[in-house]
């Protein structure tokens, strides 16, 4: 190959850094100018928590039901905008062309990614936000500063497997079909790991095949933080996670490749 | 205007972009086949050709959206694969919506942000001729606003080089003609164009060369004049008393064509037939010699491969 053309060569380089951020926070910017995403992904979480956990009495043997569905919640609202915005916004994008349009130009491809992750980032951080102020305003739970930083550091790291799955569904499906996919795998595997009720009102069958859900191993890190859960292997779970994030990305890059 | 200030002169006699013996197939299907294709700077360069005769293959392989299963692909003497040597190229595509919820001026802004040394933002909205709706959301543009706001963001970064894929479908006469204002505007400052179009209008008002592909191949490459000379000469027609089947018998005259008593001759040599003509016929009358415009060109050149490739297409549908 020869070298570089003067002309491509005198150009200079854009600020790198300045290309990362004003991608992510347009990527911000239109997410929250649009109210289908914005409105349920910060609102579902919020409103299923006070309805389950401070507006219907009740009592789980020794567990105290608003710290417990603290953690878990927090699980749901941390996936939702993985799914949804990292799946979804690549779906759309790839069908609208809009993906193309980036491939031809300049902008480096881990700008769109780190847009992304941002996004899901800033997200989810707002709906643990909206819970925890839920549940130490109203729901009378009683964690320390430091506890709950734990509880957000280990569910904004938990995005991981889940913005890693999302890309892949963005690249198996286009357009509105991944929304119908997310919310097929969204809601039953919130259901069935835990996550709306606590595992043991369901049949032994269920609880048994909950080790499947990456979020069954993210809400048994949450929970153990939380100190509802006792003697949680923290690496085991925090390996399936990786695994589970590697897997994911993985088949994103083969069908990315492939197209 | 800020425009004219700068130049850019070539400062390398080397083409901007080059295809060398470029392939590309997609299972059994050869979009491309073995190509050779130039883009120097400050010349308009029409690739022109009927649909899957791999204009978009070759488009795809110069800004680095499709990588050649062989041959050569260099952009400025790199490779377009690498974000970083697209910053030399600026690019409009074909059916592409962006994200509705974000405004005209953030869309251009996003992508400025991407070149080193891009336009002024309002200098790009003027040339795009969209200063007016800068603050309204892409959703509420009609298709023609649109396209402007990709041909902005095609511009916005000063480059070297532009692709500009059917630019100008879906726009009003008044909006076409400021876009090859612009075009031309670039094209003097040294910007070399490659532009892909079905009006051959637009590639004749324009193009400094055309690439006729056809199949995968290039079938012609000339200047638009040459093109038209190389299809089928000229059109000679006027009201003759000679009988049709006399001149069909001419060694100069090509297809004879009659309609309403005028009678159409196409010619490779017109000063021949003219001369043998008014010899022949005292009372010639009504005569008009006409070049074959860019369609009718482009028809004659093609219509034997576009064929060819219909049936392959439908063969691996």
């Amino acid at each position: 190959m020869s070298t570089t053309h003067p002309l491509l060569a005198t150009m200079g380089r854009p600020s790198m850094l300045r290309i990362y951020l004003v991608e992510a926070g347009y990527e911000l910017l239109r997410l929250l100018r649009t109210p289908a995403f914005a409105a349920p992904t910060l609102a579902f979480p919020l409103v299923f928590y006070v309805m389950f956990a401070i507006v219907l009495p009740g009592q789980w043997g020794g567990f105290q039901k608003a710290t417990y569905l603290l953690a878990t919640y927090g699980v749901f609202g941390i996936i939702g905008p993985s799914l949804f915005g990292f799946g979804v916004g690549l779906a759309m994008e790839r069908q609208q062309g809009w993906l193309e349009l980036k491939r031809v130009s300049p902008m480096p491809t881990g700008a769109y990614f780190f847009a992304k992750i941002v996004m899901s980032l800033t997200f989810a951080l707002a709906v643990l936000l909206l819970l925890s102020i839920a549940a130490i305003g109203f729901g009378g739970v009683h964690i320390s500063v430091g506890t709950w930083l734990l509880l957000v550091a280990t569910l904004l790291l938990g995005t991981l497997p889940f913005c890693a799955l999302g890309l892949w569904i963005g690249t198996l499906v286009k357009g509105q079909a991944a929304v119908a996919v997310v919310n097929l795998i969204y809601l039953p595997m919130s259901v069935l790991s835990g996550l709306w009720m606590p595992l043991f009102v369901f049949p032994a069958v269920v609880q048994k095949l909950a080790v499947i859900w990456p979020s069954w191993h993210l809400a048994q890190m949450a929970l153990g933080v939380i100190g509802q859960v006792e003697h949680v292997r923290y690496g085991l779970h925090a390996g399936v996670l990786l695994a589970m994030t590697a897997l994911f990305l993985s088949l994103a890059a083969l069908r990315l490749r492939s197209n | 205007m800020s425009l004219h200030e700068k130049k850019i002169v070539p400062l390398d006699s080397r083409p901007l972009a080059s295809l060398r013996k470029a392939s590309k197939r997609y299972g059994k299907l050869v979009a491309l086949d073995a190509i050779d294709l130039e883009v120097r700077a400050g010349e308009v360069l029409a690739v022109l050709g009927a649909n899957g005769a791999g204009k978009s293959t070759a488009l795809g392989l110069l800004t680095g959206r499709l990588g050649a299963d062989a041959g050569e692909v260099e952009l400025f003497g790199s490779d377009p694969r690498d974000p970083a040597t697209r910053r030399g190229i600026g690019v409009m595509l074909q059916e592409v919506s962006l994200p509705d919820t974000l405004r005209v001026a953030e869309h251009v802004r996003l992508y400025s942000g991407y070149y080193p040394k891009p336009r002024p933002l309002a200098e790009t909205l003027a040339l795009a001729g969209i200063s007016d709706i800068a603050k309204r959301s892409y959703a509420e543009l009609s298709g023609g606003q649109q396209r402007r706001v990709q041909f902005a963001m095609a511009i916005c970064g000063r480059t070297p080089l532009l692709f500009v894929d059917e630019p100008t479908v879906g726009l009003d006469v008044e909006s076409r003609r400021n876009f090859w204002r612009v075009l031309r505007q670039l094209r003097d400052e040294g910007t070399g164009i490659v532009l892909t179009t079905h009006y051959l209008e637009e590639a004749d008002a324009l193009a400094d060369r055309v690439v006729l592909l056809a199949g995968g191949r290039v079938l012609a490459e000339d200047t638009p004049t040459g093109i038209k000379s190389r299809a089928a000469g000229k059109r000679v027609r006027a009201r003759s008393d000679i009988p049709v089947a006399q001149i069909e018998q001419w060694p100069e005259a090509g297809k004879v064509q009659t309609s309403e008593g005028v009678v159409e001759v196409r010619s490779a040599d017109v000063e021949g037939l003219l001369r043998r003509w008014l010899a022949a016929d005292a009372a010639l009358r009504d005569l008009e010699v006409r070049s074959l415009n860019l369609e009718e060109a482009f028809l004659s050149l093609t219509a034997p491969n576009a064929q060819a490739a219909t049936i392959a297409t439908e063969e691996f549908a």
